[in-house]
């Protein structure tokens, strides 16, 4: 088709003066990388442990190393623990939000987002210190004598599941709050009215009418922790490594970015099945920021 | 018509409601009797929607008793109750076929199966969406979703079903076609309804009686006919129809007739219950305005003929007085008054009703009289 210089002017470069910053953007940040993340994953090492760019299946297969295959196992244990624990906890609390008045709710709120606003790395510092050794938790117990000497909270699987499930509880909270107060007030009156209370009208109205914000809640708290590496070092301290830690090991100490790269290419992947699934279910794809 | 002799089914003892300092229902105190449907109509604001949610089950009166059936329900929570609400927004569950809105409340009752489907299938019937059952309320037009709702309550048969304008939504000639609908269930039925409207045209088609609440006061309750033509006061005589009304004191009262001495002279009008000295206000519908070129025997008042238009059989015309109030009148077509000339305006006194006043209109109103 050919352009006169009108239509040019008055459809093409508006649009492409309003477009062009954005993919550029997008290929620049997103697209280059990911290319540049997804050709490395099939480069080999030479001798030295510099990238060749020569072709191999390799790292894929080293994939499925049974030290790797269990770690993948433990990190979708702790993240579906975290997700499970943050669904429990974020639910009511995002209920409660969205069913309070005007001043108690901008409080409710602000306990989400203030946290949120807070450096991650050292809210999570904060608690090794609160729970360490010499931490508050063990001095106050002792002092209390509670225990006769300082109990191991941290370095294991449970201490990495706290640490991700605080750290991400606000990605719960958030889509699941937007949900929950899209819900008609009548929508739970008229289900008291027909008989049901508190429980049979929060599983028969309720959830059924926020499934959205679950999946996109889920998703939210899940993916992030598949991958929130600084978490599981801190807290967890080697003993309950993710599939972040596997990545930052061969990008770092491991100096062996192919294979890292092929890690991380799987963890897109499962990113990207989650979310088709989350869309097949008729999820609704704003609400997970996308 | 609902029989005199039948009983309170849902009786309002002595309710108030207050929000913070915000008082919206007043020492409320209303009988509801079996069978029969009753409207509270009232502007925005009045507390009717208030009062309807306090008997739901939905606000807890501050102080005062609701005894359904006998019992007093006051404290009790709506699924503890044996009456059932159409919203106005009718809340049907998006998630649910129409099937399984109209059974839910069933369901929760525990009705073994085979008699949901029964009552289910029967009214769908009745409300005529038998068709609909399996299809989900977003598939369904406005009119549709309100006879659901309408079904998803009186599937359960309570002891009396809450309305809170329920027709608001609708387009004018579906709501029309709504209310007589909505009077026919409820014949056939022989449920008792609880309405809440502002709709005072929507209230006179339907109701066997009708409360009046204003500012969180239930003003008079009473058939269609006494709302109209016995208005318990001042309010009530202006919130339903049209009316003209001047202010006065009562100078004479002899058997149900009383005199009122008013600012342009003296006037006649049925009364009840007040005495000599009492501020009042004699309402005049403009159809009962009667009016002469001359002064007639007994009591006029002298004004000025100004605006006549025709509505088809109808003239409404508009007589000023010398004190600037503005009087209407509703006259055949073939009987105009004379263009902008002098008229005297009369009516018989038992066409006219001397209604209770607050005391501070009449204040201002005698505040320039040439005779205080």
């Amino acid at each position: 088709m050919k352009l006169n210089s009108h239509e040019f002017r008055s459809n093409t470069l508006p649009a492409a003066i309003t477009v062009i910053p954005a993919v550029a953007w997008l290929a620049f940040f997103v697209a280059i990388p990911l290319v540049y993340v997804l050709v490395m994953s099939f480069c080999s090492l030479d001798e030295y442990y510099n990238v060749a760019f020569q072709f191999t299946l390799g790292n894929y297969a080293d994939l499925l190393y049974p030290n790797y295959v269990q770690i993948y196992a433990q990190s979708i244990v702790i993240a579906a623990l975290s997700t499970a624990i943050c669904l429990a906890l974020g639910y009511p609390f995002a209920y409660l939000i969205s069913r309070t008045f005007r001043e108690h709710k901008v409080i409710l709120y602000m306990l989400v987002i203030i946290p949120f606003w807070t450096n991650s790395l050292i809210r999570i510092y904060g608690w090794r210190t609160f729970l360490g050794a010499s931490g508050f938790l063990n001095a106050a117990l002792v002092g209390l004598h509670l225990v006769d000497s300082p109990v191991d909270f941290l370095f294991n699987q449970a201490a990495t599941v706290l640490g991700m499930t605080y750290d991400l509880f606000p990605f719960m909270v958030l889509p699941l709050y937007t949900a929950i107060e899209k819900l008609d007030e009548a929508q739970i009156e008229a289900s008291h009215d027909l008989g049901a209370h508190g429980l049979s009208t929060l599983f028969r109205v309720v959830v059924p009418q926020t499934v959205s914000g679950i999946f996109s809640g889920c998703i939210m708290v899940f993916i992030p922790s598949l991958g929130a590496f600084y978490i599981s070092d801190i807290l967890g301290g080697g003993n309950s490594d993710v599939i972040g830690n596997l990545i930052q090991r061969q990008f770092q100490s491991g100096n062996n970015w192919p294979l890292g790269a092929a890690l991380s290419i799987i963890l897109i992947a499962i990113t990207l099945i989650l979310v088709k699934i989350y869309q097949s279910t008729g999820g609704d794809m704003e609400s997970l920021g996308v | 018509m609902v029989p005199m002799s039948a009983e309170p089914i849902v009786q309002i003892r002595n309710i108030n409601k207050f929000y913070g300092d915000n008082h919206v229902v007043r020492d409320l105190d209303l009988d509801v009797l079996e069978g029969e449907f009753l409207t509270i109509l009232g502007s925005s604001g009045s507390g009717k929607t208030t009062t309807l949610r306090m008997v739901g089950g939905f606000e807890q009166p501050t102080s005062g008793e609701i005894l359904l059936g006998g019992e007093n329900v006051a404290d009790r929570e709506p699924y503890e109750r044996d009456v059932n609400t159409v919203f106005q927004s009718y809340a049907l569950f998006p998630h649910m076929t129409i099937f399984d809105n109209v059974a839910y409340g069933l369901k929760m009752r525990k009705v073994p199966k085979d008699e949901i489907v029964r009552c289910v299938t029967d009214i769908l019937a009745l409300v005529q969406l038998t068709a609909f059952e399996s299809r989900r309320p977003s598939q369904l037009s406005g009119g549709q979703m309100q006879r659901v709702a309408i079904a998803r309550a009186l599937v359960n048969h309570p002891k009396v079903l809450l309305l809170d304008e329920p027709l608001g939504a609708l387009d004018l000639k579906l709501r029309k076609q709504m209310q007589l609908e909505l009077k026919r269930l409820q014949r056939k039925l022989n449920i008792t309804f609880l309405y809440v409207t502002h709709d005072q045209e929507e209230a006179l088609t339907m109701s066997d009686r009708i409360g009046i609440m204003h500012d969180g006061v239930l003003e008079q309750v009473g058939v269609p006919k006494d709302i109209y033509e016995e208005p318990a006061n001042r309010f009530v005589a202006t919130f339903i129809g049209e009316t003209n009304l001047f202010d006065g004191v009562i100078s004479a009262v002899g058997g149900d007739i009383a005199r009122l001495t008013i600012e342009s002279g003296t006037v006649l009008g049925r009364c009840s219950g007040l005495k000599v000295g009492e501020m009042a206000a004699v309402s005049v519908r403009p159809e009962r305005m009667r009016f002469s070129t001359m002064p007639v025997d007994g009591f006029s008042i002298e004004g000025i003929a100004r605006e006549q238009v025709y509505v088809g059989s109808v003239l409404k015309s508009m007589v000023e007085l010398p004190n600037g109030q503005e009087v209407r009148l509703e006259r055949l077509a073939s009987d105009p008054l004379p263009a902008d000339g002098p008229v005297f305006l009369y009516w018989d006194p038992m066409d006219a009703r001397v209604v209770q006043s607050p005391d501070q209109v009449v204040y201002k109103a005698l505040q320039n009289a040439t005779f205080l």
